[in-house]
């Protein structure tokens, strides 16, 4: 059986991991799986899981305030009263 | 003096004449609810609570009355000389017979024209469909990217920070900085909403903290609203207290009461994803255990199988068949045995009644010649003949004398 190419769990964001970890979930529980199969799956589960409580864990409110050179110049309109 | 009357007018009391002038006043439909503008004079607040002072123009004075529970709601610092416009009820006070207005709400002068001009502004764009609820979007669930549009010195934009960092701290805010009061807020709003949408966000905050009709009013210029209605991202406003309406808030997909409001209504709990983290954890470890139970089951079964095909299976089986077969065999063998001895006495019965030496033992002889042979009939001897008659206890040695034949044996 031709498996897809599986990125390193450190690197998926929460978004992906998460996401990823929903489809094993769905595979391993609607499917017959042999203990091999099952326990692979498990296993990559496992790994996503624990990385998605670290990045939440770890997470941290990234700010960016847009500098006036990217701000769009307000228009100039003489506003009537 | 005149004359007195020959029927006088019956004279009402001070208090009479005064509590019918209360009752004209309470029941007259303007002054029961009235807007007076005036300026602030003689103004008191003592201790009790309640506030006190005089409505004036160039022509009248109006004593008022802020009860306290009113004065305590009050947003306003009020002081001597300020031009506002007061609303309330025109009563009596009856022990000084003194009229007053006791004032439930209170605005700067000039904030009336201001309402004015708010409501035909709504009116207008409402008209154009701009706050129709079928143009409201629904905001993503989980906001990767936050843009917020407010004033990067004021306190609204700390409260909503430290919100989004303790409800959502996955997200990453982008900050397009604008005035948010005066004359250049209505541009630079627009301009920084412009910007924002160009970073491409989930969801777009505009906000800002608290104040006047005069301070939010940039959020009722028609450009903002504008903006706000075209923008390509969902926007969710933020503007001012709770009770604080904008022409900006109606055109917003959604409208928070204040921008704290505002970072909650766009954002996920992070308890909450916590939770939906746990859930699918669980749900991951009872997947596995299915499937395990599931090869546990299919295990027992084939174990069994493989038991039955076994050969000290069939050796247990067939011993056990062996064993029930001799039980059946010994039954049987039994109850053979046991008919076989009657029939046996049976026959062995009879076989006693035909032994020749029982007949002889009931006074039959047996007589033979003197060969030895048998005699069966009186035509094998002769008379004078030697012959042996055997008793059952001995024989007799005799000689025929006379030979007698039966008559019916021919």
């Amino acid at each position: 059986m031709a498996k897809k190419e599986k990125t390193p769990v450190e690197q998926l964001t929460y978004e992906q991991a998460y996401a990823e970890l929903e489809d094993v979930v769905a595979v391993l529980e609607a499917t017959p799986q042999s203990l091999d199969e099952a326990t692979a799956l498990f296993e990559r589960g496992q790994a996503l899981a624990k990385h998605c409580a670290e990045l939440l864990d770890k997470a941290e409110l990234r700010v960016r305030q847009l500098t006036t050179s990217e701000m769009d110049k307000p228009e100039e309109e003489a506003e009537e009263a | 003096m005149d004359q007195p009357e020959l029927f006088p007018s019956t004279a009402l009391s001070v208090s009479d004449l005064t509590r019918y002038l209360r009752q004209v006043f309470e029941s007259d439909e303007v002054l029961r609810d009235v807007w007076v503008r005036g300026e602030i004079s003689n103004f008191s607040r003592p201790s009790s609570g309640h506030i006190y002072f005089t409505l004036k123009d160039s022509g009248a004075a109006l004593r008022a009355v802020i009860w306290k529970g009113n004065a305590l709601r009050l947003r306003m610092a009020l002081r001597e000389g300020m031009s506002v416009e007061a609303h309330g009820a025109v009563t009596i006070y009856e022990p000084r017979g003194e009229y007053q207005i006791i004032v439930d709400a209170l605005r700067l002068a000039g904030e009336g024209t201001l309402y004015q001009e708010f409501l035909r502004l709504k009116a207008r764009l409402e008209a154009e469909g701009l706050f129709d609820p079928e143009r409201k979007r629904p905001l993503p669930p989980v906001p990767h990217r936050i843009g917020i549009v407010t004033s990067p010195s004021g306190a609204a934009l700390q409260d909503m920070l430290n919100t989004l960092r303790g409800r959502y701290p996955l997200a990453e805010v982008i900050l397009a900085p604008a005035t948010v009061q005066g004359d250049e807020a209505p541009s630079e709003i627009v301009a920084a909403l412009k910007t924002l949408e160009r970073q491409v966000p989930d969801v777009i905050i505009v906000a800002r903290g608290g104040g006047s009709l005069e301070d939010l009013w940039a959020f009722n210029d028609e450009r903002v609203v504008r903006a706000i209605a075209a923008s390509s991202v969902p926007v969710v406003t933020g503007v001012g207290h709770e009770t604080d309406f904008t022409l900006a808030d109606f055109a917003a997909d959604v409208r928070a009461p204040t921008p704290t409001g505002a970072a909650v209504i766009a954002t996920p709990d992070v308890a909450d994803i916590r939770v939906q983290l746990g859930v699918l954890m669980e749900r991951l470890a009872g997947a596995l255990g299915a499937v395990v139970d599931e090869q546990r089951a299919l295990l027992e079964t084939t174990r069994y199988r493989l038991q039955r095909a076994s050969p000290l299976w069939q050796v247990q089986t067939n011993r056990q068949r062996l064993d029930d077969l001799s039980e059946r065999a010994r039954r049987a063998l039994l109850t053979a045995l046991t008919l076989d001895t009657a029939h046996f006495h049976a026959l062995d019965g009879r076989l006693r009644s035909l032994d020749p030496l029982a007949v002889l033992g009931r006074g039959y002889a047996v007589v033979s010649d003197a060969a030895g042979k048998i005699v069966r009939s009186v035509k094998q001897v002769q008379p004078g003949e030697s012959i042996d008659v055997h008793l059952a206890d001995g024989s007799l040695d005799a000689t025929v004398n006379r030979r007698v034949q039966r008559a019916d044996n021919d």
